[in-house]
């Protein structure tokens, strides 16, 4: 592994934080100065705390164990905390409520030692009994609360429930005292600290939700209901306490009084929904919002012109376009190698991502451990592309379905359409023509696309949870799907295998080997990591911007 | 007059009813199905048949009709697949929004459509009359979301005169007991509140209100021309009345028949309008969910949502029949 450029990244953010302080003072300086005679205001700066921020749906729940969304994980990171945080800029776990923890050999015990004075948002004691009450609850969700809309996040990654202990991962927790919480495995999983850092698992207060009824499951009509917890009590540890929720208008947060860090200059959070990306973009010229997310590639240049601050995550993403093997032609490797080869990504990269998008070598970010560049890179050479083609049998080419959604914007993917575009005409020139099928982004193309075998070549991606190589490929190519339409019973067995180690050390150098083996096969071509941006009023200098979206507005630095 | 109301209310039965067999027939054979809707881009195939099984999706559509049934008639009209909130609390937290963008809409339309159909038919072939055709074409022709955009971008964007989206700014705080924002401001007395809120309500009630506006102009002008050449008016203005009164008793009087009901079909008209502006203004009504509803399969909400609209359409029809008695004595006659 190497640490350069997270060491390169770590310094540029104390660069950027201090020039930000340095600005901040000065700033506030000048404000003291011209509020001379208004000395009562007592705060250390008289910027405007309230900060309104467009989201562009509610959040389905504000319980955010049964949550899996982005808005609803948006508004979790403001309300609660897990045990394990995120290393500013990186995907990498980092102490939160835990201030340190010590894994046993075997991957199995996990002694976590809390921070001291933490309250929740109800004033009641954040210790290790909370810490167990919190997992035993997700352990013994039942019925309809073990669905995937549910707890999805619980299910996916500790594979079972109190019903099912055969499959679990989880196996108990013990507050062995006040600050120290042992929690034991079933079977090492060593992507489990990291997996903490998701607000899925963030510590909620047992008494809030014992008496607000967060396990109270009803689900006997056609869909689940929220809770009353769910709905209007949301109880962490967070810089933020929730006020209201007006659902389909906006969510009210304001500062916690008791809160055990730095309460930052934003006082006061309003999530302001507003589904359509114009109107949030023409919401932030008339000055009615501070910022918004997911800015289209096409605003980011007028809005950084017109004065708007523009800010790119570290791309935590990957696109790629997927070939579908049971198709007579993809099912040749040389067929799929020759479209990988006839695909110059820079020029795609150029003409439709957003800027800071990366080139994509493998099928994840270069920040997940396992990430290597000892691959098969498939650099553009069309002329390599024409003679495997006609090897495989292809020499005047052939005509291949090309899926694609219409009408949709993804963190990996802001323009579908101008990728198929451009892709279709790189492929042209190699002699392999297209039939475009473009659908609807939700149900028709997933259906298609994810459900059936019936589809060609086509454009899908993903937004990384946390760092796991697993985490991107264990979900591509980590069994049998028709989406690609392979059955590689090796590397199945390779991935499930390096989920189970219980050490970084020993999984690294495996999902390399595995990053190899993917590419090798080549059932799809990573095409780039696609960098979403934010924009942000004038006065907003610095945002915690965060590849896996890891961004508590604490952390906020505004002017005015 | 009472036992009419009691005719028309005994008709909502069997209209009500034929209209949810249709829903739910409709809604349970598009494409794709909900579970895709409610699991999102990471559902696995698995998951997908395991939500339909749990949900009843995979049950006999009589049976699940009249499981519909037995719910709705005991007043239950499930969750939205979305939100996870019972359907009947997202109507009532999203449909004052739409009646006081309805109601903004809709006395701008008769406050400004009716005196220009007057005044169009009072010269009428001269360039007044002309001029008030024209603006009346172009409001029937420009589509409202167009013309919702286009009132956005240059009164919000540009001038910075109204604000662009929502029903009221958050960095006002604001108390609100009935979710009608205005009425809320009122009565709590937080004028700066509601003022607010009724500066929320001009863009898009004028792009919701332009093509009843139209409309109506034009009906007035039409029943006008007919009214003021009739005997009735011709012998008024022969005994030598006034003017006003020849006006406001004959002609308008007998004139606003057509444009009332008119206004009536307009009303119901308005709901799909606010599709369009509600989503383009961000305004938190029933049009904007209704169409977030339609595009993600959400069952549960086009059900009632369409039942509830139905419901209403039906009775404002029912109050535009009543209203004809008070204004002609010769409708409550026969």
């Amino acid at each position: 592994m190497s640490f350069t450029p997270r060491r390169r990244r770590l310094s540029a953010v104390t660069a950027a934080a201090a020039a930000a302080a340095l600005l901040l003072s000065s700033c506030a300086q000048s404000q003291r100065d011209d509020s001379g005679d208004n000395g009562d205001s007592g705060s250390e700066s008289s910027v405007d705390g309230n900060f309104i921020f467009a989201a562009s749906s509610d959040p389905k729940s504000l319980d955010p164990a049964f949550a899996s969304d982005g808005e609803s994980f948006r508004v979790s990171r403001q309300i609660f905390e897990g045990l394990v945080g995120v290393e500013p800029g990186t995907a990498d776990p980092a102490p939160l409520l835990a201030e340190s923890w010590e894994s046993s050999e075997d991957g199995l015990t996990h002694e976590f030692t809390l921070k001291e004075g933490v309250k929740f948002h109800d004033g009641t004691d954040f210790n290790a009994e909370a810490v167990c009450a919190n997992f035993d609850r997700w352990y013994n969700f039942e019925g309809i609360q073990q669905s995937e809309t549910q707890a999805y996040y619980y299910g996916k990654l500790f594979r079972g429930f109190s019903d099912s202990p055969d499959t679990a991962v989880y196996k108990s927790c013990e507050a062995t005292d006040e600050g120290t919480a042992t929690v034991t495995l079933n079977q090492p999983f060593a992507g489990f600290i990291a997996s903490l850092s998701l607000p899925a698992f963030a510590m909620q207060s047992p008494a809030a939700m014992e008496e607000h009824g967060a396990d109270e499951a009803s689900g006997t009509a056609e869909a689940p209901e929220l809770t009353e917890y769910a709905r209007a009590h949301p109880t962490g540890t967070g810089p933020y306490k929730f006020d209201s929720w007006a659902v389909g208008q906006d969510i009210k947060l304001s500062s916690f009084d008791d809160y055990w860090g730095e309460k930052g200059q934003v006082t006061n959070i309003t999530f302001r929904v507003i589904d359509d990306p114009v109107a949030r973009r023409q919401s932030l010229e008339a000055g009615q919002i501070d910022g918004y997310d997911l800015v289209s590639p096409a605003d980011v240049g007028s809005l950084a012109d017109a004065g708007y601050n523009i800010v790119n995550r570290e791309p935590f993403t990957i696109l790629y376009l997927g070939m579908n093997q049971e198709v007579e032609e993809l099912k040749d490797l040389k067929v799929r190698q020759a479209i990988s080869y006839a695909i110059d990504k820079d020029a795609l990269i150029r003409q439709t991502l957003p800027e800071g998008t990366k080139k994509a070598v493998t099928f994840i970010p270069d920040m997940v451990n396992g990430y290597t560049e000892d691959v098969e890179k498939y650099e553009y050479d069309p002329e390599k592309a024409k003679q495997l083609l006609a090897e495989a049998g292809y020499e005047d080419g052939f005509t291949v379905d090309f899926n694609y959604p219409t009408g949709v914007s993804r963190p990996y993917m802001p323009t579908p359409e101008q990728v198929f575009s451009n892709l279709s005409g790189q492929l042209a020139e190699v002699g392999i023509k297209v039939n475009a099928k473009p659908e609807k982004w939700s149900p028709d193309y997933l259906d298609r696309v994810q459900g059936s075998a019936n589809h060609g070549i086509h454009l899908l991606g993903w937004t990384g949870d946390y760092n796991d190589t697993d985490n991107f490929v264990g979900v591509f190519f980590g069994g049998e799907k028709p989406e690609f339409g392979f059955n590689d019973p090796d590397l199945f067995e390779a991935l499930n295998e390096a989920r189970q180690v219980p050490n970084l050390e020993e999984q690294t150098p495996m999902y390399e080997e595995i990053n190899k083996q993917v590419s090798e096969l080549a059932p799809a071509v990573p095409l780039a990591h696609p960098a979403p941006s934010l924009a942000f009023a004038e006065r907003v200098e610095s945002y915690p911007a965060s590849p896996v979206n890891d961004e508590v507005f604490n952390q906020i630095k505004l002017s005015e | 007059m009472l036992r009419l109301i009691g005719k028309r209310l005994l008709l909502l039965i069997p209209t009500l009813f034929g209209l949810s067999v249709l829903l739910f027939l409709w809604v349970r054979s598009l494409p794709g199905g909900p579970a895709t809707a409610l699991l999102g881009d990471k559902a696995t195939p698995e998951a997908v048949a395991r939500v339909n099984a749990a949900y009843g999706f995979d049950k006999p559509l009589v049976e699940q009709y009249f499981q519909y049934m037995g719910r709705i008639l005991s007043g239950d009209f499930g969750s939205s697949l979305l939100t996870n909130r019972p359907v009947l609390e997202e109507f009532a937290a999203r449909f004052p929004a739409t009646l006081e963008l309805s109601a903004f809409a809709i006395v701008f339309a008769v406050a400004l459509g009716i005196p220009l159909g007057y005044w169009a038919a009072r010269h009428v072939g001269r360039w007044q009359d002309q001029l008030a055709v024209l603006l009346s074409l172009m409001g029937v022709v420009v589509p409202v979301f167009f013309l919702a955009f286009i009132l956005k971008w240059v009164f919000a964007v540009q001038l910075g005169w109204l604000p662009p989206d929502g029903r009221q700014n958050p960095r006002i705080d604001a108390t609100h007991y009935t979710n009608f924002f205005v009425w809320d401001g009122l009565i709590t007395g937080e004028f700066d509140a509601a003022f607010d809120a009724f500066t929320h309500l001009v863009l898009p009630g004028i792009a919701l209100g332009t093509i009843p506006l139209a409309i109506i102009a034009r009906i007035t002008r039409a029943s006008v021309l007919e009214v003021q050449n009739a005997d009735y008016v011709r012998t008024a203005k022969a005994k030598g009345l006034a003017p006003n009164l020849i006006r406001n008793r004959f002609v308008m009087r007998n004139a606003m028949l057509p444009v009332i009901t008119t206004l009536g079909l307009q009303l119901g008209l308005l709901i799909s309008g606010a599709v369009l502006t509600e989503t383009v203004f961000a305004f938190n009504g029933i049009g904007s969910f209704l169409w977030d509803a339609i595009f993600n399969l959400d069952f549960p909400v086009l059900q009632g949502f369409i039942i509830f609209i139905a419901l209403i359409y039906s009775l404002i029809n029912l109050v535009v029949d009543v209203s004809y008695g008070l204004i002609d004595p010769r409708v409550r006659v026969s």
